[in-house]
Parts: structure tokens; C-alpha cells; sequence
């Protein structure tokens, strides 16, 4: 399977085939696609419309699992408010008792008028939170004012892959209302 | 944002970005010295959401300066195709959870063969899906790469990269600068 035959089943009509084929699931909706076709037809718009014409149940449960805990955590690896703030202080404490040249190393989260705020994902701080660690030393060193948000603070978005329209909208829109109202930060940084 | 139209005050950027602008304005005192006699070569992934997805190649010349700026423009390996026509590392969209793993490794074996190619020993994957998808295919199909963030080589460039920092890094990285 490819998107070109993907668009020539559409074109013969064989909606069924289409709607019965997991192809939707592995596709990556890169856009590669978009820049090689002359006409520029936006393949993954139909992809994420054929995602979201199946039910939300009989989605992939790894995907679906994902949404669901972002929705309820904050996070698509589920990590609470709580265990992410504790996980930050955690290490930046270790970093500035062991770490010669960072004892004054500020990591702060949710601070009002921060000038940036750092959207990261999720992985870092439940699954490898040493990590995080070379990121704050740079912010460190060149001086930057930043914090981090504990509204919907993971910045992955797998509501978005799994072509839940509401439950991606209600996360970005929660997330926006924290930085604009509370944090009133001017910035929001992607991390790598 | 614009999907939904979800007004907003904030700018949003990525580090990227900052890093070649700290750089530029001097904050960022980072050079490749360090690299000069070990040699180590890196090469690029880019990114579907800063490449393509962000409508310019913008962003990902900026990380093309920064990579060159902290690894030395000699032992920058980049890819071929690369930036906006770059290939998908085969793990984004969910990819990763959706299942399918069987199909997800065969679209990455383009990639896996990309980066072969380069004969880089490291590979710079500024995204997560891309990272854990590159890392997995190098696992799969016997590739001799490590996969790294630009936060490790540059902390690792200005000497402050501890011990516990390096995961990511090969035996042949593992001791510099400690």
C-alpha cells in the first residue's frame, strides 16, 4: 500500500476497501506525499478523516490509551502534576548539589511572567529524567527566564493522531488558557 | 492552534531557533574544538513537523548551523535527500503505538539505509517519535549509530555534561571532557 494507490482506489469508488484497510494506522502522514504530488493533494487530511471515521473504541489501543491519559493527566505517559513536579525538583536538586558551576541553577514551574515557557515531552521526566538535565544547563548558562507549565504539560499530542477532534482541541485549549491567563508568559518554546 | 482556531497571545518557537540565535549573540559559547582530533561524525534527521510541516526550510538550516557550529563543519554528514524532501523516519503519527510494527520497520528501512550511507556514527534526531523510531531501526536492522539530542553534544561541546548525562552517547564519547 502507497498513497497513490490510495487515492486511485478512491478514484474507482472502493470506499469499502479503503475503510476496511489499517493502512490509515500505519501511515505516518508525513506530507512527503503532498511535496512529490503535482496536483498537491493533501493525502493526510484523508487519513485523518479515515482514522476518525472509525469509532472511538476500535481505535489502536496504544494510541487511543495515550489520548486518554493526556486528557486526564496532563501527559500521554500519565504522569500527574505531582509526580512531574516532583521528578523536576528531584534533579535540578541533584544538579546543583553535584554539578559544580550550576548551585544557582533556577528551574521553576509555573511562574507568573516567565519569559518562555517550555513545552516537553513527556518521555523526558517519566522515563529518563536525567535528560532533562543538559537542556536547563544551556537555559542556565545563556540566561534564559523560562518555566514550566503544569496545565497539559506534556508536549506530545497523540488525541491528534488518533483523530480525536474534541479531546486534541480541549488539550491545546487548556494549555493555551494557562500560559495566556496564569502564566501570562509571551512565549512558548518547543523543546527537541 | 490553527486547526481549531484557538486565539492566542503567546508566540510559539522552537529551541532550535534559540540556540542559533544564542550562538549568533554570543550567550551560547559553543565551539567544536572538543571534536577536532576524535573526529566524530554526525549526521541529521529532519523533523516532518519543523521541515515540511512548518512551510519553510527555516527551521532546519538553523539546525544545520547550530549542528556545524558544535560538531565542526567537516565531521557534519548530511543526508541524501535532506530538509523539506527528507524521508519520514517511519515512526511518526503514532506510528510508534498504533501496532503495526512489521510496517512501521519496513518504511524505516529507508531511512535505516539513509543514514548507513552517510557512514555517520551519530545521528542528531531533534523530535521523539523520530528519536525512538531511528534508535529502534538501528536495533532492528544492525545499524552501528547512536541516536543523540543536540542538548547532549552541546553541553558535551562546553564541558558541562556529567557522567549520568551521556546515555545516549557511544563508548567513543563517553569519557570526554569528564
Amino acid at each position: 500500500m502507497d498513497p497513490r494507490k490510495l487515492i486511485r482506489m478512491l478514484n474507482l469508488g472502493m470506499d469499502d476497501q479503503i475503510r476496511k484497510s489499517e493502512w490509515k494506522w500505519v501511515c505516518s502522514m508525513c506530507q512527503r506525499c503532498v511535496l512529490a504530488c503535482p496536483m498537491k493533494i493533501n493525502i493526510p487530511a484523508l487519513i485523518l478523516n479515515l482514522r476518525a471515521s472509525v469509532p472511538r473504541k476500535k481505535r489502536p489501543k496504544g494510541i487511543l490509551g495515550s489520548c486518554d491519559q493526556h486528557i486526564r493527566t496532563g501527559s500521554a505517559m500519565g504522569a500527574q502534576k505531582d509526580d512531574f513536579t516532583f521528578t523536576v525538583e528531584d534533579v535540578a536538586e541533584e544538579i546543583k548539589e553535584d554539578h559544580p558551576g550550576f548551585e544557582d541553577m533556577n528551574v521553576t514551574i509555573d511562574r507568573v511572567g516567565a519569559q518562555m515557557v517550555l513545552n516537553q515531552n513527556s518521555r523526558e521526566p517519566v522515563t529518563e529524567p536525567e535528560e532533562m538535565g543538559p537542556l536547563w544547563k544551556i537555559l542556565h548558562m545563556v540566561g534564559a527566564d523560562w518555566t514550566y507549565p503544569t496545565v497539559m504539560w506534556g508536549g506530545e499530542n497523540y488525541c491528534m493522531f488518533l483523530a480525536d477532534f474534541e479531546g486534541w482541541r480541549y488539550i491545546m485549549e487548556e494549555f493555551v488558557h494557562h500560559v495566556d491567563n496564569n502564566l501570562k508568559s509571551p512565549l512558548v518554546v518547543n523543546t527537541e | 492552534m490553527r486547526r481549531f482556531n484557538i486565539p492566542h497571545k503567546f508566540k510559539l518557537i522552537t529551541i532550535i531557533e534559540l540556540y542559533a540565535q544564542w550562538i549568533r549573540e554570543g550567550k551560547l559559547k559553543v565551539n567544536s574544538d572538543w571534536n577536532k582530533d576524535i573526529g566524530a561524525k554526525f549526521t541529521i534527521q529532519d523533523p516532518c513537523n519543523i521541515a515540511r510541516k512548518s512551510g519553510s526550510n527555516k527551521i532546519v538550516d538553523e539546525l544545520r548551523f547550530v549542528i556545524k557550529t558544535v560538531v565542526g563543519e567537516e565531521n557534519f554528514i548530511d543526508t541524501v535527500p535532506n530538509r523539506e524532501n527528507n524521508y519520514c523516519c517511519g515512526g511518526g503519527g503514532g506510528a510508534l503505538q498504533a501496532g503495526f510494527p512489521d510496517e512501521r520497520r519496513a518504511y524505516g528501512r529507508i531511512k535505516f539505509n539513509q543514514i548507513k550511507a552517510t557512514g555517520a556514527n551519530y545521528v542528531i534526531a531533534p523530535c521523539h517519535n523520530c528519536h525512538a523510531q531511528i534508535e529502534d531501526i538501528g536495533h532492528h536492522y544492525g545499524g552501528n549509530y547512536h541516536v543523540v539530542h543536540l542538548w547532549t553534544i552541546i553541553c558535551l561541546a562546553m564541558g558541562v555534561l556529567a557522567e549520568s548525562e551521556r546515555t545516549y552517547l557511544g563508548p567513543d564519547l563517553a569519557k570526554v571532557g569528564l
